[in-house]
């Protein structure tokens, strides 16, 4: 008995058989095609990521200006307008029309009383300088350690900038971009993708205790810059610090020591680990400012290897004393 | 034309527009930074069921709970209005029911009649009440409020920032989001079989508000004399409460659908005429009923027979700062995830069987993702049932004489992992990051013999438990990525008078 589904297939004509196979036959060239394109002895692709290198942010030498300006007072903006007034303005470090970037300390989620970050006062001063000197924009970073929402709004910087104008970049995991520092311990490393886009970089660090390296200054807040596994750094801690020094050249340093963490760094915490010591400290050879800061925290240069390996890399001069120090009080 | 616009269905879908906004903004607005003094969990207070079961375990109506009364008390009057008007899960559902039904072709009249599977979430309430007045609030599995928290809060809201890549510097990740997410897909999917399946037949605080609109002051009449039985009043229907016959005022979620759809003017809400038609009282059987309570009743020896953080202290049930005690802990919990969402860190996560069974999706700390923020307090600021309780910063970082900060846990060394201790290599990253002051973690100079012969002087970290709070930090930033050598576990709690190691402290 034949099938009820009985519905048949139509017969192809000649041509449909000739169109049909030489689909078929173009399909499987296609299929060949693709195979030889993509053949290849690796499992994954991997695709080349541009390293970069880091820019100078430095301005050429001027013999002119002191080389370090030492500024005592009480009022956060009046000392820091002066310590720069005093080594050439910001128009000797900004020009018209340029990014600048400015790097405090904001690591903690702590307020400023308790001196875990950069005193937003003295943010606030640079970003306004650096918009009298008619910098296009003023951007104010860091990679914190707590959450940087946090960090931000509690350490007040975030307040303070926005009322100066600045604008506050917030790192997000894509903003890592990776870069060749060339140093010893330190080869690539991601680093936030500001540094690469701004003119100018002006590192705002404060001075404090620290428990491994004994004193977090200007060189270790270059720290802030580094994504990635960061923490590694400690295994080599001296190298990496002058490595770190080695490679970002800011244009300015402007260090705050108005309030100081004495002890229990870099957290703090408790108001008792603070000392008022009302000193604002600005130049451009990060070795000497650091080694001026010493004081703050009752060390010496001979205590700290970094400072010295940095000086034996010619990042500046530990012996401040021998240079061009102007210091007073407003 | 006004008149026209506002229409009582229109009237409806403005609410309904507004509670689901309201909603989203709400919970988007969970967040440090942005939170800033709004009830940001209003609608878990506003549940009648979540603070219903919640008295049922502790007797207690916890501060913003009692905002329930108002949907109590206005069910009572108006009837089950929340459902349609104002539960997030249920609009949810209702857009989604109404795309599936809308494409397609199919017989709207016998999907919106009512089905005896109906009963079955007035069953689910008496096993979830029943194992309440034992003292499991396991009523958040369930309940639509908490369900649809959780599921945006964990699934939903870090999958839209996972496409988009704006909301959050750190891209917020979740314990088993996926099975989450999964879930709420599958019940917002089921309204492809029958719409507002979820609401019909599972929803427990649906059968609460139901048993509450047994006989409420306004509701549908159905006029007989003008009545053509044409059944176009079932095209719309919400609730599956058969408005075409005797209307089942538990099911009707006042949709209002039914009055804008009929032709000759037949039905309206309000008080009763003389021609209006018959009701039909609430459909289920007692001895269902009691047979579910029964064996609500008889799931909880079984679960207190099991190992669970209640019945011993589990060492990765570390609960955010402010939570009570265990027991009460578990009272308390509906698992919302609000905790979870405000958390700036991430280290707020849902637990899936480390607490045991009953503690499924409550918070625990998992700190190789996030760490306690030690000045943050905000999880305890956002939890509808004071399971984290209210506390100040002052009180968790304990300052003022003699005051002692909160304990969640207590951090300790794996010596075999450790860089300092196992090989020699410089580190005590904890220690630089251990916010109290004095520092918690605190280092001794070893002068150490390298295997060259060479000496080497190097720092090896300890842990001062009477300092150590617990908050994790330390095991958040050890370079042992994958597990730290640094780990902190729930010993030492404040909240735990059992979870205690040391004698004098």
């Amino acid at each position: 008995m034949p099938s009820k589904n009985n519905k048949r297939e139509p017969d192809i004509s000649r041509r449909q058989f000739l169109l049909r196979t030489a689909a078929t036959c173009g399909l499987a060239a296609t299929a060949g095609v693709w195979g030889y394109v993509f053949y290849s002895k690796e499992p994954v692709r991997r695709s080349e990521s541009r390293i970069l290198t880091f820019k100078d942010f430095r301005v050429k030498d001027n013999t002119v200006y002191p080389n370090l300006a030492v500024v005592h007072g009480q009022d956060a903006d009046k000392m820091v307008r002066a310590a720069i007034e005093k080594i050439g303005g910001m128009g000797r470090f900004v020009n018209p029309g340029e990014k600048v970037l400015l790097k405090p300390n904001v690591s903690w989620d702590r307020q400023p009383e308790q001196a875990a970050n950069t005193n937003p006062a003295v943010v606030a001063a640079v970003v306004r300088l650096c918009l009298e000197a008619r910098a296009s924009e003023v951007w104010v970073t860091d990679v914190s350690v707590n959450d940087p929402y946090r960090c931000f709004a509690r350490s007040g910087i975030e307040n303070a900038v926005k009322r100066a104008g600045g604008k506050i970049r917030l790192t997000t995991e894509n903003d890592f971009v990776l870069t060749d520092l060339k140093g010893e311990s330190l080869k690539v490393w991601p680093v936030s993708s500001f540094y690469h886009q701004a003119d100018k970089l002006i590192n705002l660090p404060i001075v404090k205790n620290h428990s491994l390296s004994k004193c977090t200054m200007a060189m270790k807040n270059l720290y802030g810059s580094l994504g990635g596994q960061r923490n590694r750094l400690h295994q080599d801690i001296n190298p990496a610090i002058a490595d770190l020094a080695y490679a970002i050249r800011p244009t300015l340093t402007v260090m705050d020591a108005i309030r100081v963490l004495k002890r229990n760094g870099p957290t703090g915490g408790n108001l008792s680990d603070v000392s008022m010591e009302n000193t604002i400290i600005a130049g451009v050879d990060i070795v000497a400012i650091e080694s001026y800061g010493l004081r703050f925290l009752d060390l010496k240069v001979e205590d700290i290897p970094f400072i010295i390996m940095a000086e034996k890399r010619g990042i500046g001069i530990s012996d401040w004393k021998s240079l061009n120090v102007a210091e007073m009080n407003v | 034309m006004i008149q026209k616009i506002l229409r009582l269905r229109n009237i409806r879908r403005i609410y309904a527009i507004f509670f689901i906004v309201l909603f989203v903004l709400l919970l988007w607005l969970t967040s440090f930074g942005s939170m800033k003094g709004y009830e940001t969990k209003l609608f878990l207070e506003l549940d009648p069921l979540t603070a219903i079961a919640s008295f049922l375990t502790s007797w207690t109506v916890y501060k913003g709970l009692a905002l329930s009364l108002f949907i109590i008390c206005g069910t009572l009057f108006f009837g089950r209005f929340f459902c349609s008007w104002v539960c997030p899960m249920g609009i949810i559902n209702q857009i989604a029911g109404s795309i599936f039904t809308k494409f397609r072709a199919v017989d709207t009249v016998a999907l919106n009649s009512y089905r005896p599977l109906y009963r079955l979430k007035y069953y689910l309430l008496a096993i979830f009440l029943a194992l309440a007045v034992f003292g499991s609030l396991q009523i958040g599995l369930l309940d639509p409020i908490p369900f649809i928290t959780r599921s945006f809060a964990i699934s939903v809201f870090p999958m839209i920032n996972n496409s988009q890549g704006w909301l959050y510097l750190k891209q917020p990740i979740f314990n088993g989001g996926t099975l989450l997410g999964l879930i709420l897909l599958a019940v917002i999917f089921a309204n492809r079989f029958l719409p507002r399946f979820w609401c019909r037949a599972v929803c427990p605080l649906g059968a609460l508000l139901g048993l509450l609109s047994f006989r409420p002051l306004l509701r549908i009449w159905r006029d007989v004399d003008l009545c053509t039985d044409c059944k176009k009043c079932l095209g719309h229907c919400h609730g599956g409460c058969d408005p075409q016959a005797a209307l089942r005022v538990t099911e009707c979620h006042l949709c209002m659908n039914c009055i804008e759809d009929c032709p000759e003017g037949a039905i309206h809400y309000g008080l009763s005429k003389p021609s209006s038609s018959a009701q039909m009282p609430l459909d289920i059987s007692r001895r269902r009923l009691i047979e579910s309570a029964l064996a609500g009743a008889i799931l909880l020896p079984m679960m207190h027979s099991t190992i669970t953080s209640k019945t011993s202290p589990q060492h990765r049930v570390i609960r955010p700062p402010g939570s009570i005690s265990e027991e009460d802990f578990l009272r308390r919990c509906v698992k919302c995830g609000e905790c979870m969402k405000v958390c700036p860190t991430n280290a707020i996560q849902p637990a899936l069987l480390e607490a045991g069974f009953e503690g499924i999706w409550t918070p625990i700390l998992i700190n190789r993702i996030g760490y306690c923020e030690y000045n943050c307090v905000l999880c305890s600021h956002v939890c509808p049932t004071g399971a984290i309780s209210p506390i100040t910063v002052d009180k968790k970082i304990g300052k003022g004489a003699g005051q002692k900060p909160l304990k969640i846990g207590t951090a300790f060394y794996d010596r075999g992992r450790c860089l300092p201790w196992a090989m020699n290599i410089e580190c005590i990253v904890c220690e630089e990051v251990c916010p109290t002051s004095p520092k918690a973690i605190w280092f001794q100079t070893f002068e150490v013999e390298l295997r060259d012969g060479t000496t080497k002087m190097m720092k090896r970290p300890y842990v001062d438990p009477n300092l150590c709070t617990g908050c994790g930090i330390c095991e958040n930033k050890c370079p042992i990525r994958d597990q730290a050598a640094v780990r902190v576990t729930s010993i030492g709690e404040t909240r735990s008078s059992r979870n205690q190691m040391i004698l004098k402290s």
